[in-house]
């Protein structure tokens, strides 16, 4: 691999981040709420691509991070009259935590045992939500008032119903969570992670402590996705068990995947592009589960590097 | 009803449970076993076993169980054909690799999944059993049909293991589990066996469910439950053990019949579902199973 000249790389990912922002004025109404909520979720799809692109792990139970951080935030809000950014540190406490512990259970094995117990916890998470249903709002989910969802910042207060102050919401974690991962991936720990991808045995060899730093990997992982949730629980107003099913511990692996996992910016455009697709395919047929489908098979069979990773193979070395 | 014919109740329930079960689960570890493959659209063959059985036997009229033999013949033989050619066009390109065929299944899931809500609907269907005489004990009648389906299955089972342990195709099987490039070196074709071992245990999967479906209904969702179980079974028995999977499967057929007639179906489940994921993370090789080598 070449070696990336930081300005460069850095200069591409602030253009990214100022074309999302110039995007915001020009998009008419509709695609501007879908971008907003794509770029909540592309924070998810980048969580999940910290363990799976960099680290090798492929979870199939990262909906229950995000789904923590979704419940964490919104029942503080519902439940307990939290404030929203006290409700959104609510979020991200519960994701690390839970984080942590899956992390020292779950790490114990690897491999397709890895994949089987971060899917069986996912479940057990999936189904104490509809056990306590009496809080939780059970399958219904619930809704968390608008009148709850008020930034306060001094002496302004922001309505996150607003489309532009939710737009500009996700834009602000969306960035601070793409250089975050600019940041941890151009770093001496991202070049571990890298190298227990490659060659875990070899790593312990060098000298490395494999299993804490994996651990870490986990909890920052859990934790990004945990944003992501309590993000979308405070700006979109719905908490729901959908989210902490199977089909969300998916769903973030077929973004990476089809944008490319361990590139910085393959998350963003795996879901942009998976979600307009669904969205529009979805004016035609219900079975949009279909093309999830197919699209999962025709990428492992003749496209397992992804849009940015073949871009990255192909024609542009340097790209992180 | 008193206590004790209450528990026979659900034994005699449970037992039903384990012997679909195990039939499922014994699909799935083969597949496991021999081909290092996990499965995850496992369940979605069980499904269409059950939505192919109603189709074909609401397509021949006559007595109920014409139509049910022609279905417990037909599906498995259809949904092994769909297996075989999903074998060959999607698992095989991937060199069964295990992580990318796990994430191959999961698309075949979905795919398997909205093709029957497409064409199948989402309504449930049943089935009429192929005969309703009822046993009558001291306490309470009990469907002679349920009685049968344990029948049929143990026979199923035995003769799955005097095919694994008596025959040539059985060893042929045992040595590609075993080693398979040593199997290859010796001549025999891995790549056949591969794809005749994923087609068998979707069979023993479209059997299950064409048992259960006089006393279920075909629903295009039912294929979930019975893939979280396999799994279960597979994990506590032992991967690509036989005797385990079958133990296991007994197990925990009569502990989940006993358990929801007096716990509470989803807290059953989560205890059921963490107890598993435990035995995974601490005891990998299963409760039956022998270390890997």
């Amino acid at each position: 691999m070449k070696e990336a000249s930081p300005a460069k790389a850095y200069a591409l990912h602030l253009g990214v981040i100022a074309l999302l922002f110039a995007l915001s004025f020009v998009l008419p109404e509709y695609h501007h709420g879908l971008l907003a909520r794509i770029m909540v979720l592309a924070v998810f799809a980048m969580g999940y691509n910290m363990l799976f692109g960099y680290v090798g792990l492929l979870s199939l139970g990262h909906a229950m991070f995000f789904s923590a951080g979704l419940y964490g935030a919104g029942l503080a809000v519902i439940h307990l009259g939290w404030s929203v950014p006290a409700a959104f540190a609510a979020g991200l406490a519960c994701g690390a935590l839970l984080a942590l512990v899956i992390g020292l259970l779950a790490l114990r094995t690897s491999g397709v045992a890895f994949m089987i117990v971060t899917m069986m916890f996912a479940q057990v998470f999936y189904l104490i939500i509809l056990y306590f249903a009496a809080w939780t709002g059970g399958d219904q989910g619930l809704v968390v008032p608008q009148s709850a969802r008020v930034l306060v910042l001094g002496d302004t207060s922001l309505g996150l119903t607003n489309p532009t102050v939710r737009y500009m919401s996700a834009l602000v974690l969306f960035s601070i969570v793409l250089l975050v991962a600019l940041v941890i991936v151009r770093s001496r720990y991202g070049r571990v992670l890298v190298a227990i991808r490659e060659n875990e045995e070899r790593t312990k060899m060098l000298g490395y402590d494999t299993f804490s730093n994996k651990l870490a990997a986990v909890v920052v992982s859990g934790t990004i996705c945990a944003a992501s949730g309590a993000a979308y629980a405070l700006l979109f107003g719905y908490v729901g068990s959908t989210f902490a099913s199977v089909q969300y511990s998916i769903l973030p692996l077929l973004w990476v995947l089809l944008g490319g996992a361990a590139t910085t910016l393959g998350p963003l455009i795996g879901t942009l592009f998976m979600y307009y697709v669904v969205d529009i395919t979805s004016g035609y047929t219900s079975a949009y589960l279909l093309i999830v489908g197919i699209a999962l098979i025709l990428l492992v069979l003749f496209f397992p590097r992804g849009i940015l990773g073949t871009v990255r193979q192909r024609w542009l070395g340097w790209l992180p | 009803m008193a206590f004790g014919p209450h528990l026979l109740l659900a034994a005699l329930e449970g037992l039903v449970t384990s012997a679909v079960l195990a039939l499922t689960a014994l699909g799935l570890s083969l597949v496991f076993g021999v081909m290092r493959v996990v499965n995850v659209a496992h369940g979605e063959f069980f499904m269409l076993g059950a939505v192919l059985a109603w189709a074909i036997s609401a397509a021949i009229s006559g007595h109920p169980a014409l139509g049910f033999l022609a279905a417990l013949v037909l599906a498995p033989l259809i949904v092994g054909l769909i297996a075989l050619v999903s074998e060959r066009l999607v698992l095989r390109r991937l060199n069964y690799n295990p992580e990318a065929t796990i994430v191959a299944t999961i698309g075949m899931l979905y795919i398997i999944q909205q093709l029957a809500l497409t064409f199948y609907g989402p309504e449930a269907r049943p089935v009429e059993p192929p005969f309703s005489y009822r046993i009558l004990l001291p306490w309470f009648g009990y469907s002679g049909y349920k009685l049968s389906i344990i029948a049929a299955s143990a026979l199923l089972l035995v003769a799955t293991w005097f095919v694994l342990t008596r025959t040539k195709i059985g060893l042929v099987m045992r040595a590609t589990q075993y080693d398979s490039e040593t199997a290859q070196a010796f001549g025999i074709p891995v790549d056949r066996v591969y794809a005749g071992v994923f087609a068998l245990g979707a069979m023993l999967a479209a059997v299950a469910a064409v048992l259960i479906v006089p006393i279920s209904q075909a629903h295009y969702l039912m294929g979930q439950d019975p893939l979280l179980l396999s799994f279960i079974v597979v994990i506590i028995g032992g991967l690509g053990s036989l005797r385990g999977t079958v133990v296991a499967a007994v197990l925990i057929g009569l502990s989940d019949g006993i358990i929801s007639v007096f716990f509470s179906p989803t807290l059953a489940k989560i205890i059921a579902t963490l107890l598993v994921a435990m035995v995974l993370v601490f005891r990998p090789q299963g409760l039956f199973g022998t270390a890997s080598r």
